[in-house]
């Protein structure tokens, strides 16, 4: 089991800009869209082998948006949450289907009901709605007129 | 009266795919019995030989996180036992339970008790369903009434307590919504013992069937890299020998306080997930064995305010449901209702592996595979 201080030095090690938050449960790590490849990269071997993804998802703040990646290693049992802030815009990030096979899926449900898209995912496509769905239901902007989804 | 059907010449189907025209794609599901739910599979097919499965969702897919962004925290629980319908304790708990964790209620001994006992019942009735459908899908048909006629015996006594057999909602912020059943304790001894004369049962039908093992020894293997990477859990990820149980990593109510082994398997076959789910109704039964002369006396409900309002802040609760973990991820701003919930469903993470699973098997070897996912269309549609 590896110390919050101890990922926090290694991940400062590498993205400077990274800030923390350890206010709640685990130790919340906001990191930069742009770079979180390359730091998944590194988490998902040795030492930290942060090897199961077990929840993907994004938060609408209206003026942006975040990806939260929860992370936990079946080897150490630690775990850690990332947050990367993407744009509400033009909502991308780097796919990490390839380090994590279960983010595909994951992706594809957060594609489909935020709009965030995945470079590099090997299958971008809406998961839940059908091909011609206009919007995305879980943005905080989201009405539809027809189907009453807020209740 | 009768007319000859005439054979038509039909042209190669297509391949939407690959396109080399060799290939035949079809479709399983949505509403197909083998599915055991809405699950839409495209399936592209080389002979008999599965070259590529796709799941489609959506069928059934209800929006219950988005849903929930307008209930109190008193209300979405009741939504939460409609995903899934087989574990809703499992799924009510969970939420109770990241409700408590962000109010920091305290929830009384007497409670966790009666959750934890609701909660192997629950585990023990969900394995029942599968157990039996899964012989179904592989053409027993006797095993579903075996399966049912203990099935039954829980129903009845969740139905006395909770009012009711399958949406419960009988866990509640700060407790249990009502006490147990004055004859509650004595119809789950009576449950036991009828159960462990007939459990023996099982194995003799299904498990040592020559047929049985032989559609499902070695079939839809998944290797305990691959069961990490594609997030499987629950008795999936166990039969492929990942330690997973939330039950004995994180401890909650009162787990920690009573003997269970986690059961693992290593060969990571259809067999191996079977056989982790039956001993887990062996497992649950002793959990409960040494709960139900235990309940503790006193308040079965911790007094709470009328108006629940969670602080600012994140909130995560893992559960062990019969499925596998599930997440309840709540992003409170301070109000009344949840700004984002989100619920990390078992059984979305195991089907992503179901391509993977029966790539380059046969077709028959599907349902055998699918079967021991025990998928819950509702759960993963959310």
């Amino acid at each position: 089991m590896m110390t919050n201080e101890e990922i926090k030095a290694f991940i400062s090690g590498i993205q400077p800009s990274a800030t923390y938050d350890e206010t709640g449960e685990w130790l919340n790590i906001h990191v930069d869209a742009s770079q979180w490849k390359s730091l998944a990269n590194l988490l998902r071997n040795a030492p930290f082998n942060f090897d199961y993804l077990f929840s993907l998802t994004c938060i609408d703040w209206k003026t942006h948006m975040t990806m939260v990646y929860h992370l936990s290693s079946t080897l150490h049992r630690h775990t850690i949450v990332l947050k990367a802030k993407v744009d509400r815009a033009d909502a991308q990030i780097e796919s990490v289907s390839d380090i994590w096979k279960t983010a595909e899926f994951h992706e594809r449900e957060v594609y489909d009901l935020f709009g965030v898209r995945f470079s590099n995912h090997p299958d971008m496509r809406r998961l839940i709605l059908t091909d011609d769905f206009e919007g995305y239901p879980l943005r905080k902007d989201f009405d539809d007129p027809v189907n009453m989804i807020k209740l | 009266m009768y007319t000859e059907t005439q054979i038509v010449e039909r042209p190669a189907v297509i391949d939407p795919f690959e396109g080399d025209g060799e290939n035949l794609v079809i479709n399983i599901g949505p509403q197909h019995p083998a599915t055991h739910g809405v699950l839409h599979l495209v399936v592209t097919l080389n002979g008999e030989t599965i070259k590529k499965v796709e799941p489609h969702l959506g069928y059934i897919h209800r929006s219950i996180e988005k849903m929930c962004e307008s209930l109190s925290y008193r209300q979405f629980i009741y939504v939460t036992s409609r995903m899934d319908y087989l574990s809703a304790h499992i799924n009510n708990h969970a939420c109770a339970m990241t409700v408590e964790k962000g109010m920091q209620i305290e929830v009384p001994a007497r409670a966790q008790y009666i959750r934890v006992i609701m909660d192997e019942l629950t585990r023990i009735a969900s394995h029942e369903l599968w157990w039996g459908a899964m012989a179904m899908d592989l053409g027993a048909f006797t095993p579903f009434f075996y399966a049912f006629r203990e099935r039954e015996t829980i129903n009845d006594i969740m139905e006395q307590t909770c009012g009711a057999r399958l949406t419960m909602n009988y866990m509640v912020p700060g407790g249990v919504m009502a006490d147990l059943h004055p004859t509650f304790q004595q119809k789950v001894k009576d449950f036991i013992t009828l159960f462990k004369s007939n459990i023996d049962e099982y194995d003799e039908l299904v498990t040592g069937n020559i047929i049985f093992q032989s559609r499902t020894k070695g079939v839809g293997y998944l290797s305990k890299e691959d069961a990490i990477s594609y997030g499987c859990t629950g008795p999936v990820g166990r039969g492929s020998g990942v330690s997973c149980d939330i039950r004995k990593i994180y401890p909650y109510e009162v787990y920690n306080q009573v003997q269970f082994d986690e059961m693992l398997e290593t060969g990571g076959d259809s067999f191996s997930r079977y056989q982790v789910r039956v001993k887990e109704l062996r497992e649950s039964i002793k959990i409960i064995e040494q709960l139900i002369d235990n309940v503790p006396a006193g308040d079965y409900l911790a007094k709470t305010k009328a108006v629940l309002k969670l602080p600012k802040g994140e909130f995560y609760t893992r559960v062990e449901t019969a499925r596998g973990e599930l997440g309840v991820y709540i992003v409170s701003e301070g109000g009344t209702t949840p700004y984002r919930i989100k619920f990390r469903s078992p059984g979305f993470s195991n089907l992503s592996a179901l391509d993977h699973m029966v790539r380059g098997s046969k077709i028959g070897d599907l349902m055998a595979t699918m079967g021991t996912l025990d998928l819950v269309i509702p759960d993963i549609d959310r």
